[in-house]
C-alpha cells in the first residue's frame, strides 16, 4: 500500500485479490476454517512460498472469516514467519538461523553469525534465534530446517549448498518394539476395566510425580483438579521446550516417542479427555514428522480409540511454553499467558477444563503406570537432566532427583571440558537464577534452591568456566527475555527492556535495578516475567566482584 | 455464587456483589485503585495488563491485578502494602519513561501517584500517522494497553485494529500495520475516547493542559440515524470541537463516525444567516446551474417581517384562491417531536388539509402499513440491544453497518456470543462476516423468498401452535396461501438454494427467541407492505414477538423518523396514528385544537408531486426535507418544484430543494435547539443546544409559529417544552414522558405506565392493540418489479447511503472529516461486471435509466453481486435520484428506490 487508497476505486482497506485466494485455498484444501487452526494455516503458507505475502493473508483473513488485523496480530507474534508486504523485498529461499543461547553463545555463536553473515549472506538469509535445544553440540546452526551440529562455516556452506535442509527421522524406538515390551499395557487395563484411573492417580502420588516442564507441581494433584469438571476435556501436552538449555523432551520423543504417547492417553483416558493437543515446538521438525507416523500407528492399533489426537506446531516463541501461552497459540493467536484465576482445570483450552503435562512428566507416568511407585522412588525419582556448558560430554542426562552438579559434571559428563575450571552454573536455564561453583553440593530438586534465590525448574543446567564474564552470560539472558516477552504487561515488556538497557551500562545501577527487579517478580503476569531479574539477582548475590 | 463475597478489604470488611471484582468493590467503597488498562464502562472487560492496579492478597506469592481478580470468601486483601504501593509506582514510572509528556488518563495517575520523572532510559521514538482525515494517531504515546483494541474488536466489533509483534515491539496496527488512512477503519472514534494517554486524538484538536480543550460540555442526542445515540458536546468558542458517547441505552457510550466526527457542518461558511427572497424575474429551471456558495445571485436578503410576511401571504393566497387542496407541507425527521407537530398542525389548522408528510414516506412507509394492518402498531416491538438475548437474528434488506452502525455493533456482537445470525440481502456487507447463513438472493424477489421459508414452517409444522392459537388469526388462510410457495420452486426464482432456506427456515421456527431487523430493502419496493407482511407472518407463525430476545425491528432511517410519525407528520394520521378518516379521531382533534379540520386523508410526498404537475397543488411549505434529491425521478420532481408558484422552505443549507424557492427562512442547526426526539426503540430522549446560531438565524420552532400567527393561528409557545406539553395531552405515547422527567432522566420509552416508571422496552406479550387483540397473518403473492432488466437497460440500480454520509447529504457533505472520507460519487459494481463492461476500478461510467443519466467514477465492490450495482443518492453532482423510478407500493405509497433498470458503459 505504497500510495493513499484510491478511494474512488475500491472499498476501504486492502483488497483480496482472486488469484491469492485459490492459491490459499489449494493450501489449505478442505480443512475446517476454524480460528484455531489459523497457525497451522499460515505454516502451510510460510512453507510453500517461503515467505506470508500480505496478499495472501488477507486472502486467508477472508476465507477463515477473521479481520486481518486478527489473522496478521498472530502472524505477526511468531517468528517463525515472514511477513512480506507489498513493495517489501521477500527474503532469501533459505534461511540460516544461528542459535545465540547461553550454551552457542560460549561455543562461538557470535564468531559463528558474523562469519555466515559474510560467507553466505548473499545466498541465504543468516540470522540470530534463541536456543533450539542443540546445547549439547554447540554451537548450532540450522540450515532451512535442519540443525548443524558443533557447526563451522564451512560444514553449513556445505549444507547450503547440497541443499541439506531437510532432518531425517530420528531412530527411534517402533510401536511393535515398545509394546512387546510392555508399552500401552496400562492403558488397555485402564480402558477394560483391569486399573480404575483412581488406582493409578495414586501410584503417581505414592511415586511423588512433579511436573518436570519446570514448575514441580504434584503430578497427582494436577490430575485430580479435573475430577468432577465439566466434559468435554482436554489433555495438552506441552511439548515446547524452549527454556534455553534444555533438551530433554526431545529426547525423550527422539529415543521412545511411544513412552511419552503412552502416557498421555494414560492420562487422557484417566481424566476421561475427548481431545489430546500436542504442542510442539517448530524447531523440532524431525520430530513433528516422527509423531506423525507413530500417531497414525497408535491410531491405527486403536490404542488410541475414543480420542482425537492433535499435533500442533509451535512457530517460535518461547512464550508458548508456558502453559496458558500454549493454550492461546494452539487457539490460533498469539501466545499470550492468562491471567490465573481461572486455572486450566477451570477453564484451559476453548473454555473447557484442561490437564497440562510436559512430555517428560508422560514420559515417567508411562513408567510408573508399568512399573510402579515403588519402582520409580528406588531408581531415586530419576529425572533428565539437560546438561550443557564447559563440560566434556554434554548431553541428557538421566539421575536421581537431587542430584548434585558436582556430580553430574564429574559422574555423568566426563567432568569439565578440557582447559577450564568449573565456575558457576545455572541449575534450572535462563530463568532459574546463577550458583556459584561454591554451591556445587546442593541438591538439584524441586524446593532446595529457592533459599537462594534459585529453581531448579526444567532441569537445564548450563555450566560455565573462569573463561565466562558473569556480565556477559546476564546480559545474554536478559536479551533473551526481552526479546521473548510477549509484551502484554508492563514490568515484563517494558522491564526487560530496560533492565537489558541497564545492563549495558558500564556501571550496574543496583538500587534502580533492585526496584525494576521487584516489580518484574511481584507484577508480571506469568513466569517469564517473574523469573527475568533471577540471573541480574544472582549477580548482585554471588558474583558482586565481577560486575562493578 | 449469586450471593455476595464477603472479604477483607484494608483490613475491613466488605462484600462483593456476584461477578464483582476486587477493583469494583474497592471502588464502590471509595478506593480508586489507579488503572490504565481497564476502563469502568460497559462492554470492558478487564485485560489485567497494565499493572498498574496491582493489590496484595494474603498468602499469595505474587501481587494480583485488582480489575479482573474476583475476590473470595475470607480473602484478605491490602491495596496500600509496601510492596502493591511500589510495583504500581513501578509500572508508571516504566511507562513514564517512553512518553514525552504525559496526557490524559495516564497524566493523572502520573500526577496523583506522584511520579515525578523516570529514572529509566527511554525507547525509541515512533513518528506519528497523519494519514486519517479524523484520527490522529502518535503511537509514541501508545502504552500498550490494548483498551483500542478491545474497542475495536470486542465493543464495536469493526476489527480493523489490532496488537501485532511481541515484546517491546508490541504495537497497536490498523489491519497489517497500514497507516490508518489506508486501512478498513471506518472511523468510529470508539479507541479514541477510551484512549488513555492521547495516542489516539481527533484530528486537529487543540489541548489544554493533557485535555481537549473545551469551554463546556452539553449533553444531547446525535442528529443522524435513528439509533439515538447519546452524545456529549465539548465546545469550545461555539464550535464543537470534540464529541464522546455516553451511556445511553440505545448506544452505551458508543458512536459512529457521523455522529463523532460529524458535527462540524453547524459550523460550515454554507449556512443560511439571513432570510432569502427570489430576486424578480429570476427563473425556476428545472436543472439549476446553482451555486449553493453564492445564493445571491438569484436571492435577495430581506429582514425577517419581509421575508415572514412574504412566506405567509404567499400561501394565504394560494388558500384563498384554490382552497385547501392548493397546498401542502413537508417536514422533517431529522427536526424534533415539537416541530414535528408544530408542522403537521401548521399543515391541519393553518392550510386547512391533510397533505402533510416527510421522509418516511420513502422510507417505512410499506412497513408501517403492513405493522398497522396486521399487530395494530407502526413501531418496534423490542429494542434494538435485545438481540443481546436472542439466539437468532434475521437481518434482511437492512446495511445497519452502513446505516445504524452502532445497532450493528450490538448485532455482531450477539452473534460473536452466540447467536445465530442469519443475513439476508443481495449486496455482501461486512456484517455477512458475523452471519452463521448469509443468504444474496437476488434483489426484488423478496416474497419469494420470504414464502419458502412461512412454506417450510407451516408444511413441516415446526410454528409454535399455541401462540398461533392464543394470539394469532388468518392462520388456516396464510398456511393455504404458502403451501404454493415450496423452497424448491422458488429456489429458482430468489437464488437461493433449496436446501438452504430449509435450514434456514428451520433455524428461525426452532429458535428459542428471534428478532427480526428490516431496512430499506425491505421497505422500498412496489410490493414493500407485502414483504413486511411477509416478515410480520413469520415472527407471529414462530411466537417470535413480545418476549425477551423476540421481536419485530423495521430499523429507523432517521433520528427522528419514529417521532416525527408519531407527531402526526403524515397525512392519513393524526398525532398517534389517528386516521383523519376517523369521525372520533378528527372531532377530538378539533375541540383539542379549537378549529375545523379536513375530512380528507391528504396525499404523500411522491403524490403531492403529482398533484403540483396536474396544476392542483400550488403551493408548499417545505421544512427541513430535500425532496429535489431524496425523491425518485428527481427531474420529475424538480420540474414540479420549478412549477409551484409558491414555495417556501425553512432550512439550514442551500439546498437543492431551496434552490427553487420564493423565500428562504434561515434555521437552526441540531446541536442549537432544544428538542425532544424519539429513535428506533420508541425511547423519547431529550436534545440540548449546544451552539448559539449563526448570523440571523432562528429556531424552526419560532419560525413556524410566526407563518402560523400570519395565517391567524394565534399560537403563543414560548418554548419547546410548552410545545411537549400540548402533545403530552393529545399523544397516549406521549403519558408520563414529561419534559422535566426527560431532562432528568435523558431517555424514557413508551409505552409508559407511571412518571415513576420506566417504560416498556419490549411490548405486545399478552396480545396486540387490534381489535380483536390478535395479529393477524396476510398473506402476500409474488409480484415482480415495476421495471425488469431489458436488453437497453440490463443491470439493475439499488440505491442507499454510505457510512459517511446521511440521507442527501446536505449536512454531512459540510460535515469536513466525512466529506474527506467519501468526497465523490461511485457506483458500485461487482468485479465480474466491471470486466464486462470494461471498467477499470475508479473509471468513469455513464448510468442511463428511463428516466436520466448521470456520470460518475466505478467503484469496484467484490460485496456486489452480478448485475446489480449500487449508488449513494447523497451526491448532488450525480444525484441517484435521477435515474430512480418513481413506481409507488399501492399500500404504503413509498417508491420502489430499490429497484431500476440501468445501462452502465465506461463515460
Amino acid at each position: 500500500m505504497d500510495a493513499p487508497r484510491n478511494k474512488n476505486a475500491y472499498p476501504k482497506g486492502r483488497q483480496v485479490d482472486r488469484e491469492a485466494r485459490a492459491e490459499v485455498r489449494s493450501l489449505i484444501g478442505d480443512a475446517p476454517r476454524n480460528r484455531d487452526l489459523l497457525i497451522e494455516f499460515l505454516h502451510l503458507i510460510q512453507d510453500g512460498y517461503g515467505h506470508l505475502s500480505a496478499r495472501h493473508l488477507a486472502a486467508l483473513a477472508q476465507e477463515m472469516k477473521l479481520s486481518q488485523a486478527e489473522v496478521y496480530e498472530t502472524a505477526s507474534f511468531y517468528h517463525h514467519f515472514d511477513i512480506v508486504k507489498e513493495g517489501e523485498t521477500e527474503p532469501a529461499e533459505i534461511t540460516v538461523r544461528v542459535c545465540d543461547g547461553i550454551a552457542c553463545e560460549m561455543a562461538g555463536a557470535t564468531r559463528l553469525y558474523s562469519g555466515l553473515s559474510d560467507e553466505i549472506g548473499n545466498t541465504a538469509r543468516v540470522v540470530k534465534v534463541p536456543c533450539v535445544g542443540g546445547c549439547f553440540a554447540a554451537p548450532v546452526a540450522v540450515v532451512g530446517k535442519k540443525q548443524v551440529h558443533e557447526a563451522e562455516i564451512s560444514t553449513v556452506a556445505k549444507a547450503l549448498s547440497d541443499g541439506d535442509t531437510t532432518p531425517g527421522l530420528p531412530d527411534a524406538e517402533p510401536l511393535n518394539e515398545y509394546r512387546a515390551a510392555g508399552g500401552y499395557a496400562a492403558l488397555e487395563k485402564l480402558k477394560n476395566g483391569g486399573l480404575s484411573g483412581a488406582d493409578l492417580i495414586d501410584e503417581l502420588e505414592a511415586a511423588d510425580l512433579r511436573g518436570m516442564g519446570g514448575a514441580g507441581f504434584p503430578t497427582a494433584r494436577k490430575w485430580r483438579f479435573l475430577e468432577g469438571t465439566a466434559k468435554p476435556r482436554v489433555l495438552a501436552v506441552n511439548a515446547d521446550e524452549g527454556e534455553p538449555g534444555t533438551f530433554k523432551d526431545r529426547f525423550c520423543f527422539e529415543t521412545e516417542p511411544h513412552k511419552v504417547l503412552d502416557g498421555a492417553l494414560i492420562a487422557a483416558a484417566v481424566i476421561e479427555a475427548e481431545d489430546i493437543y500436542i504442542y510442539l515446538r517448530d524447531e523440532y521438525p524431525h520430530i513433528h514428522a516422527l509423531l506423525e507416523r507413530e500417531i497414525e500407528a497408535v491410531t491405527k492399533e486403536g490404542l488410541a480409540e475414543g480420542v482425537r489426537i492433535h499435533l500442533r506446531r509451535g512457530a517460535g516463541a518461547y512464550i508458548c511454553g508456558e502453559e496458558s501461552g500454549m493454550l492461546e497459540s494452539i487457539e490460533g493467536k498469539r501466545g499470550l499467558p492468562r491471567n490465573r484465576p481461572p486455572y486450566p482445570a477451570q477453564s484451559g483450552l476453548f473454555g473447557r477444563p484442561t490437564l497440562i503435562n510436559n512430555v517428560e512428566t508422560l514420559y515417567w507416568v508411562a513408567d510408573i503406570a508399568r512399573n510402579g511407585s515403588r519402582w520409580y522412588l528406588d531408581e531415586g525419582r530419576p529425572h533428565l537432566f539437560s546438561v550443557s556448558g564447559r563440560v566434556r560430554r554434554p548431553g541428557v542426562v538421566k539421575a536421581p532427583s537431587g542430584v548434585t552438579v558436582r556430580q553430574l559434571i564429574d559422574e555423568h559428563c566426563g567432568g569439565m571440558a578440557e582447559g577450564h575450571r568449573f565456575k558457576a552454573y545455572l541449575p534450572g536455564g535462563a530463568s532459574g537464577g546463577i550458583l556459584p561453583a561454591s554451591k556445587d553440593d546442593l541438591a538439584l530438586d524441586f524446593g532446595v534452591l529457592e533459599e537462594f534465590g534459585c529453581f531448579v525448574g526444567s532441569a537445564a543446567v548450563v555450566i560455565f568456566s573462569e573463561q565466562d564474564q558473569i556480565r556477559d552470560v546476564v546480559l545474554n539472558l536478559l536479551r533473551f527475555f526481552a526479546d521473548e516477552s510477549c509484551g502484554q504487561c508492563t514490568p515484563c515488556r517494558v522491564g526487560c527492556e530496560k533492565m537489558v538497557k541497564l545492563l549495558e551500562r558500564d556501571r550496574w545501577d543496583q538500587p534502580l535495578m533492585d526496584d525494576l527487579s521487584l516489580a518484574m517478580r511481584e507484577a508480571s503476569i506469568c513466569g517469564l516475567g517473574q523469573a527475568a531479574p533471577n540471573p541480574v539477582q544472582s549477580a548482585f548475590r554471588f558474583f558482586e566482584g565481577e560486575i562493578g | 455464587m449469586t450471593e455476595g463475597v464477603k472479604f477483607l478489604l484494608d483490613g475491613a470488611e466488605v462484600e462483593a456483589r456476584p461477578d464483582e471484582t476486587i477493583w469494583q468493590v474497592a471502588h464502590r467503597h471509595g478506593n480508586e485503585l489507579p488503572h490504565l488498562c481497564y476502563l469502568h464502562e460497559p462492554g470492558y472487560r478487564g485485560d489485567g495488563n497494565c499493572r498498574a492496579c496491582m493489590v496484595d492478597i494474603e498468602g499469595e506469592r505474587v501481587l494480583s491485578a485488582s480489575c479482573i481478580r474476583k475476590p473470595e470468601p475470607g480473602m484478605q486483601v491490602s491495596t496500600n502494602s509496601e510492596r502493591a504501593s511500589k510495583a504500581r509506582e513501578m509500572v508508571i514510572e516504566l511507562l513514564l519513561a517512553d512518553q514525552d509528556e504525559p496526557q490524559a488518563e495516564f497524566k493523572r495517575w502520573v500526577d496523583e501517584m506522584g511520579v515525578v520523572e523516570s529514572r529509566f532510559p527511554a525507547g525509541e521514538p515512533v513518528a506519528p500517522d497523519s494519514s486519517h482525515p479524523a484520527i490522529a494517531v502518535d503511537l509514541g504515546r501508545c502504552i500498550q494497553c490494548n483498551l483500542c483494541v478491545r474497542a475495536c474488536q470486542e465493543v464495536q466489533a469493526n476489527d480493523v485494529i489490532g496488537m501485532a509483534h511481541r515484546g517491546f515491539d508490541s504495537a497497536i496496527v490498523f489491519d497489517m500495520g497500514d497507516p490508518m488512512g489506508d486501512s478498513s477503519c471506518v472511523a468510529c472514534g470508539e479507541c479514541v475516547q477510551v484512549c488513555p494517554t492521547n495516542a489516539l486524538l481527533p484530528a486537529g484538536v487543540e489541548l489544554e493542559d493533557g485535555e481537549v480543550a473545551a469551554d463546556k460540555v452539553v449533553d444531547s442526542v446525535c442528529p443522524y440515524c435513528g439509533v439515538g445515540c447519546q452524545v456529549r458536546f465539548h465546545v469550545k468558542d461555539n464550535k464543537i470541537v470534540q464529541v464522546d458517547g455516553r451511556d445511553g441505552p440505545a448506544n452505551q457510550n458508543r458512536l459512529c463516525v457521523k455522529g463523532r466526527f460529524g458535527m462540524d457542518y453547524a459550523d460550515h461558511p454554507h449556512r443560511l444567516t439571513t432570510p432569502l427572497i427570489r430576486r424578480d424575474g429570476v427563473p425556476k429551471t428545472a436543472d439549476p446551474r446553482f451555486d449553493p456558495e453564492n445564493p445571491l445571485a438569484t436571492f435577495r436578503e430581506a429582514s425577517w417581517e419581509e421575508a415572514l410576511d412574504l412566506a405567509a401571504s404567499g400561501l394565504k393566497k394560494i388558500l384563498d384562491e384554490q382552497g385547501p387542496k392548493g397546498l401542502a407541507g413537508f417536514g422533517s425527521a431529522k427536526g424534533s417531536n415539537e416541530e414535528a407537530y408544530l408542522v403537521q398542525k401548521l399543515v391541519r389548522t393553518g392550510f386547512k388539509t391533510n397533505s402533510v408528510d416527510h421522509c418516511t414516506r420513502l422510507c417505512h412507509a410499506s412497513s408501517v402499513a403492513a405493522l398497522l394492518e396486521t399487530i395494530g402498531s407502526g413501531a418496534v416491538t423490542a429494542p434494538v440491544v435485545e438481540c443481546l438475548n436472542s439466539d437468532l437474528i434475521v437481518v434482511i434488506g437492512a446495511d445497519p453497518t452502513g446505516n445504524h452502525p452502532v445497532a450493528a455493533t450490538f448485532i455482531k456482537n450477539a452473534a460473536t456470543n452466540g447467536a445465530e445470525l442469519v443475513v439476508i440481502d443481495p449486496r455482501r456487507r461486512n456484517l455477512a462476516n458475523y452471519a452463521s447463513h448469509y443468504l444474496q438472493f437476488k434483489a426484488g424477489s423478496d416474497v419469494a423468498l420470504l414464502n419458502a421459508l412461512l412454506n417450510v414452517i407451516v408444511t413441516e409444522e415446526l410454528y409454535d401452535r399455541q401462540y398461533v392459537e392464543a394470539h394469532t388469526e388468518g392462520f388456516d388462510e396464510i398456511a393455504r396461501h404458502v403451501k404454493a410457495f415450496p423452497p424448491e420452486k422458488m429456489e429458482g426464482i430468489c437464488g437461493v438454494d433449496a436446501d438452504t432456506l430449509r435450514t434456514v427456515a428451520r433455524k428461525i421456527a426452532g429458535a428459542r427467541a428471534a428478532m427480526i431487523f428490516w431496512g430499506m430493502g425491505i421497505a422500498q419496493h412496489v410490493h414493500g407492505t407485502d414483504n413486511a407482511r411477509c416478515l410480520i407472518s413469520l415472527a407471529l407463525l414462530c411466537g417470535h414477538v413480545g418476549r425477551p430476545g423476540a421481536g419485530l425491528h423495521p430499523l429507523r432511517g432517521q433520528n427522528n423518523v419514529q417521532g416525527a410519525s408519531d407527531a402526526g407528520l403524515i397525512p392519513m394520521m393524526y398525532p398517534d396514528y389517528r386516521l383523519v378518516t376517523h369521525e372520533d379521531a378528527r372531532e377530538k382533534f378539533e375541540a383539542f385544537w379549537d378549529t375545523e379540520l379536513n375530512r380528507e386523508t391528504g396525499l404523500t410526498v411522491v403524490e403531492i408531486t403529482e398533484a403540483i404537475h396536474d396544476g392542483d397543488i400550488r403551493g408548499v411549505y417545505v421544512m427541513g426535507e430535500n425532496p429535489a434529491m431524496s425523491d425518485p425521478d428527481s427531474r420529475h420532481t424538480r420540474a414540479a418544484l420549478a412549477k409551484l408558484e409558491h414555495l417556501v422552505v425553512q432550512d439550514i443549507f442551500m439546498t437543492e430543494t431551496a434552490a427553487f424557492a420564493d423565500v428562504i427562512l434561515p434555521a437552526s442547526a441540531w446541536p442549537e435547539k432544544d428538542g425532544t426526539v424519539t429513535n428506533t426503540d420508541r425511547r423519547v430522549q431529550m436534545g440540548r443546544k449546544a451552539l448559539e446560531m449563526p448570523g440571523d438565524a432562528r429556531q424552526d420552532w419560532w419560525i413556524i409559529q410566526e407563518i402560523a400567527n400570519r395565517l391567524g393561528l394565534n399560537w403563543n409557545y414560548g418554548h419547546p417544552r410548552d410545545v411537549h406539553e400540548e402533545m403530552r395531552h393529545c399523544m397516549p405515547s406521549m403519558e408520563h414522558i414529561s419534559w422535566e422527567r426527560l431532562e432528568r432522566e435523558e431517555a424514557v420509552t413508551y409505552p409508559c405506565e407511571a412518571e415513576d416508571q420506566p417504560g416498556h422496552e419490549v411490548i405486545f406479550g399478552d396480545g396486540f392493540p387490534t381489535e380483536s387483540t390478535r395479529g393477524r397473518f396476510v398473506p402476500a403473492d409474488v409480484l415482480p418489479p415495476d421495471e425488469t432488466p431489458d436488453e437497453d437497460y440490463p443491470l439493475i440500480l439499488t440505491t442507499g447511503r454510505l457510512l459517511e454520509h446521511w440521507h442527501t447529504g446536505a449536512i454531512t457533505r459540510r460535515a469536513s472529516k466525512l466529506d474527506a472520507l467519501e468526497p465523490e460519487a461511485t457506483v458500485q459494481i461487482s468485479p465480474e461486471d466491471m470486466e464486462n463492461l470494461g471498467i477499470e476500478p475508479g473509471g468513469r461510467v455513464r448510468m442511463t435509466t428511463r428516466r436520466g443519466a448521470v456520470e460518475l467514477a466505478a467503484r469496484r465492490e467484490p460485496g456486489m453481486p452480478q448485475g446489480l450495482v449500487f449508488m449513494p443518492f447523497c451526491y448532488q453532482e450525480a444525484a441517484a435520484n435521477i435515474l430512480t423510478n418513481s413506481a409507488l407500493d399501492p399500500f404504503g405509497k413509498i417508491p420502489e428506490l430499490k429497484f431500476s433498470a440501468v445501462r452502465v458503459e465506461p463515460a
